[in-house]
């Protein structure tokens, strides 16, 4: 170990340390006194801007009826519960082509969140699941830029009249390619399910 | 004076013995302290001017000797420089003692007079420089986890939050270097601002003792120093390296000290942390990596009776939070809890990707303090704060680089306080705290509000004195009082807003309603008492502490305002704006045994505490993005005991055995459940080998048994799935863990130490209850760490 001696700031000596006293007092006296500054003013409203407030599945069948699937749920987190609603009955061994919409309705107009989905294909994926007992069968119809299926655009297939409920999952950052919901992990950005009826 | 004394003497001697001069002097230099070896040290033979130093056992030999006494001057860079005489006669052996002993500057801290102590009625548990360094590359939380009694509430093994006897977030102050941080300390998973390696000392008080510090530590305070200034013409500095196997990465410390016997000193210290994605035994934790700097500047001046000092610190960490821990709703957590490994598992990398956290605090601080006669010591410290936490989530779309919590926190802090000696035995010292804080969240985020914009206003006032009775007895007491005043704005779903029931009893708050949002402004106001009392008794080798702390704390603005999903713990809280201030009752007592061959304290403690915010789940809730599971708090009574205890037993001169066992039970009163989240009982064994005589070298292999929590509140829920129903298991405490570390330090030359740090020896795969991540993975496996500490 070394020592340096260290003679040059002895001569700092009682008047050097006088006036750094009062400049110090009178630093922090500042200091204080621009803290103290107050403004009342009234924070800017956030909404969140990634919410999805909206899910619209859309099913045509060739002869151009339709099954419409909505859920709102404009308070995001909040209390009130998601409403659901679900417009007409699918028919028995019928083919639709489905198409499903993502919006924030707390923006006025809506944001169209599908866009920023489908911009990212490669992050997102959704999934259809079914009750045991509902005769539906669903096939990717669109895929991202690495061939994995998306989901916003798909063929739904009915067989004999059953009833259930049918789940529309929308995952962020899944594992692709998967065997399915189970072991596609991701971070759950949807999951809406709907009792509908095949007659 | 001397020297012409020795230089006469030097005469007389050459005169009177100039025959026989083939003598040899064998020396040993010790501390008078500890006996310890005093490497390094120069030793000049005064009549002759021959100089020689000590070697790594502190011995020295010089040779051609006359028959004579000599004056020997030694000298040492952390002792007082003392001179000896030395009959020489023949061959001589001779042991030589330096008091090991500095005229310290001290932390200008208030109490620094007479004693460091904050507290004489509790016992107060040190951390050492020695130990602090075997942390280098760790944390603030890490190097406190080594004191019985001491947990942590972890996420992951980056971010470390201290927990005192089970209680943490405000019921855990940490002092640093005076100032008491401001640093969200609200969240869970926010931990302390502070770089370990900045720390000189690291002191725990349990409990609310310390009242200087403030009236609200129910758990207890942390006090952060920095090293002392020696009062001498010096300039000495360390820098540490170490680099570790898990994480592939390491930490550089350096510090620079330039001191002078006038009182003028200058200091400063930097760091620089970097790893990249921690391992479990069996598979990648995928971005866990942290990337932390630091740098902190004092500069001082000290007369003894008045002095200034200015201190500036920078604290700068970004931290990766474990990638498959950011999941969606309770589907989600169904998959998470089930799956044994994570659900995503990349390839090493150091990029730190969302979910991330980058915490910056600034810390300035202005300190002096002068002794006048007939009234005391008086100090008066200014100190700013900053703290900028930014938490990035993984986001969608333009918002992909954005962060979802920015939010800033200002705090400026004065401090008046006196201490004084009204007599012999009664000390006193009368304080005054005035504090302004600032909470901005910065709405570019686009995410609604975590914590709210608000202003808090405080003032305190404390007075403690102690009582010497006589040898054997000391009394303390202390009061302080706080009052705080917090105008709040905060936007509220209106959802939420009637569902509590809010529109019926504050609909006057209400200044703004925009869309589905709710403007409130609410002023709220607490008044907090705090109490000490306590005694210290001494006989033989045994000391009795006791004390009783009454403390009050006013919640925080996360137990009053949260309203929303919690991402990070895929849940939603809900916070009251009603609740009124935590009251502690809290009686410790501790017995220490200094003797010579064993050392020991025991620490039991009871605390109870009225109106204690709890968070508990209540309900699930529906949303679009699937179900959540509602945490409220909610306001209860608590009662917590528990029992530290640490003994040391010199077992040979060179091997000893150190125990630490660590219990803590709490249960809520109300609905008769043990507490959430209280520390399982603990073992930790070491043994310790050293050997001051061959590189001082030390090896310890420890043991750290942590038994199964198997007290717990079920919090477990269900969740409807499209095909089943599944029971979350969210509350099982997982399986008690056997850990084994070895620390092998030694002195390859006076002022180079190597350290070879194993922690996990066994690389054994285990989840700890209180690591918030324990969900989704295990924690960290084998590390070594490779530490090199150069002193100059």
């Amino acid at each position: 170990m070394k020592i340096l001696q260290l003679n040059s700031i002895t001569n700092f000596k009682f008047q050097t340390m006088k006036t750094m006293k009062n400049i110090s007092f009178y630093a922090l006296l500042s200091i204080a006194m621009i803290g103290c500054s107050d403004d009342d003013s009234a924070p800017e409203v956030i909404n969140d801007e990634e919410l999805i407030t909206t899910v619209i599945l859309t099913l045509t069948q060739e002869s151009g009826d339709q099954v419409v699937l909505t859920t709102v749920d404009l308070d995001g987190d909040g209390p009130d519960e998601p409403v659901t609603t679900v417009v007409g009955n699918f028919t028995e061994n019928t083919q639709y082509q489905g198409a499903v919409r993502f919006l924030n309705e707390t923006e006025t107009p809506a944001e169209e969140i599908t866009e920023e989905v489908l911009e990212e294909a490669d992050e997102h994926q959704v999934f259809y699941t079914t009750t045991d007992g509902l005769n539906i069968e669903t096939q990717y119809e669109d895929e991202d830029s690495q061939g994995n299926p998306l989901g916003l655009q798909i063929t739904l297939t009915t067989g004999a009249a059953s009833q259930g409920s049918l789940t529309v999952t929308l995952r962020h950052e899944p594992v692709k390619p998967n065997d399915g919901l189970d072991s596609a992990g991701g971070e759950t950005d949807i999951a809406t399910s709907f009792d509908v009826t095949i007659e | 004076m001397r020297l012409f004394a020795l230089l006469l003497l030097l005469c007389c001697s050459m005169q009177s013995y100039s025959q026989d001069c083939n003598n040899t002097l064998y020396g040993s230099l010790l501390d008078i302290h500890d006996g310890s070896v005093l490497t390094g040290a120069t030793v000049i033979v005064a009549q002759t001017g021959v100089g020689v130093l000590t070697d790594l056992d502190g011995n020295f030999v010089i040779s051609n000797l006359c028959s004579a006494t000599y004056q020997l001057q030694i000298s040492h860079p952390s002792c007082s420089t003392k001179a000896f005489s030395v009959l020489i006669k023949d061959d001589t052996q001779k042991t030589f003692k330096l008091e090991h002993h500095l005229e310290s500057l001290n932390e200008i801290i208030v109490s620094g007079k007479k004693t460091n102590r904050a507290t004489k009625s509790i016992y107060e548990n040190l951390v050492d420089q020695q130990t602090i360094t075997t942390f280098s590359s760790g944390s603030l939380g890490d190097a406190l986890n080594s004191i019985s009694g001491v947990s942590s509430l972890n996420t992951g093994n980056t971010v470390v939050k201290p927990m005192i006897n089970g209680l943490h977030s405000s019921r855990v102050l940490i002092i640093n270097n005076g100032v008491q941080m401001q640093d969200q300390e609200w969240g869970a998973e926010h931990a302390p601002s502070i770089d370990i390696n900045a720390v000189g000392t690291l002191k725990v008080i349990k409990g609310a003792g310390a009242l200087q510090y403030g009236g609200n530590a129910i758990g207890g305070v942390v006090i952060a120093s920095a090293p002392k200034v020696p009062l001498l013409d010096s300039l000495y500095g360390k820098t540490i390296l170490s680099g570790s196997s898990n994480g592939l990465g390491g930490t550089v410390s350096s510090s620079l000290t330039r001191s002078n016997q006038n009182g003028f000193y200058t200091a400063v210290q930097g760091s620089l942390k970097r790893y990249g994605d921690f391992n479990a035994p069996n598979y990648n934790l995928s971005n866990t990596g942290v990337f932390e700097r630091n740098i902190a500047a004092t500069i001082g001046f000290n007369r003894i009776d008045y002095g200034v000092e200015a201190y500036y610190s920078l604290f700068k960490n970004e931290i990766g939070i474990l990638r498959a821990s950011h999941i969606g709703g309770a589907e989600d957590q169904v998959q998470a809890i089930a799956s044994p490994v994570p659900s995503i598992i990349n390839d090493f990398t150091y990029n730190i990707d969302a979910p991330r956290q980058d915490v910056t605090h600034h810390l300035a601080r202005i300190k002096g303090f002068k002794n006048i006669e007939n009234i005391g010591l008086i100090s008066l410290q200014y100190d700013y704060q900053q703290n900028n936490r930014l938490e990035f989530d993984v986001r969608r779309g333009s918002n992909k680089d954005k962060a979802s919590v920015d939010l800033v926190l200002d705090t400026q802090t004065l401090t008046i306080d006196v201490a004084s000696d009204i007599s012999e035995k009664l000390t006193t010292k009368f304080g005054i705290v005035g504090s302004l804080q600032t909470n901005y969240a910065n709405p570019e985020t686009g995410v609604r509000r975590l914590i709210p914009d608000y202003d808090k206003y405080s003032i305190a006032g404390f007075a403690s004195g102690n009582y010497d009775i006589n040898q054997k007895w000391v009394l303390e007491a202390g009061f302080r009082f706080d009052y705080t005043h917090m105008n709040v704005f905060k936007f509220y779903r209106r959802s939420f807003w009637q569902d509590r029931g809010y529109d019926n009893q504050f609909s006057d708050l209400v200044v703004e309603e925009i869309g589905n949002q709710l403007l409130v402004n609410p002023k709220l106001d607490f008044y907090n008492p705090s109490f000490t009392i306590g005694s210290k008794y001494s006989f033989g080798l045994y000391k009795l502490f006791a004390n009783y702390s009454l403390s009050s704390r006013a919640p925080n603005a996360s137990e009053q305002f949260s309203e929303g999903l919690h991402h990070s713990a895929s849940r939603i809280e809900l916070g009251d704006l009603q609740f009124t201030s935590e009251t502690a009752h809290k009686i410790s007592l501790t017995l220490q045994k200094i003797g010579e061959r064993v050392n020991f304290t025991i620490t039991p403690f009871a605390t109870k505490i009225d109106d204690f915010i709890l968070i508990e789940p209540t309900g699930i809730r529906q949303t679009i993005r699937g179900n959540f599971q509602v945490w409220e708090y909610r306001q209860t009574q608590a009662q917590m005991y528990g029992l530290d205890l640490d003994a040391n037993l010199s077992l040979t001169d060179n091997v000893r055995f150190v125990h630490q066992f660590s219990l803590v039970k709490g249960y809520d009163k109300t609905s008769n459940e043990p507490l959430i989240s209280m520390p399982a009982a603990n073992t930790l064994n070491s043994l310790v080998y050293t050997n001051p005589n061959f590189n001082n070298i030390s090896i310890a292999i420890q043991s750290n048994y942590v038994f199964r929590q198997n007290e717990f509140p079920n919090t477990n829920f269900e969740v409807v799935l499209p095909d089943s129903i599944q029971t979350v298991d969210i509350s099982t405490p997982p399986s008690g863990y056997h850990l084994l570390n070895l620390n092998i330090t030694a002195a390859i030359r006076p002022d180079m130490q190597v350290g070879l740090y194993v922690n996990n020896l066994l690389n054994t795969s285990y989840r700890n209850y209180l690591n918030r991540l324990r969900y989704y993975a295990d924690d960290v496996g084998r590390n070594i760490t490779l530490q090199l500490k150069y002193n100059y």
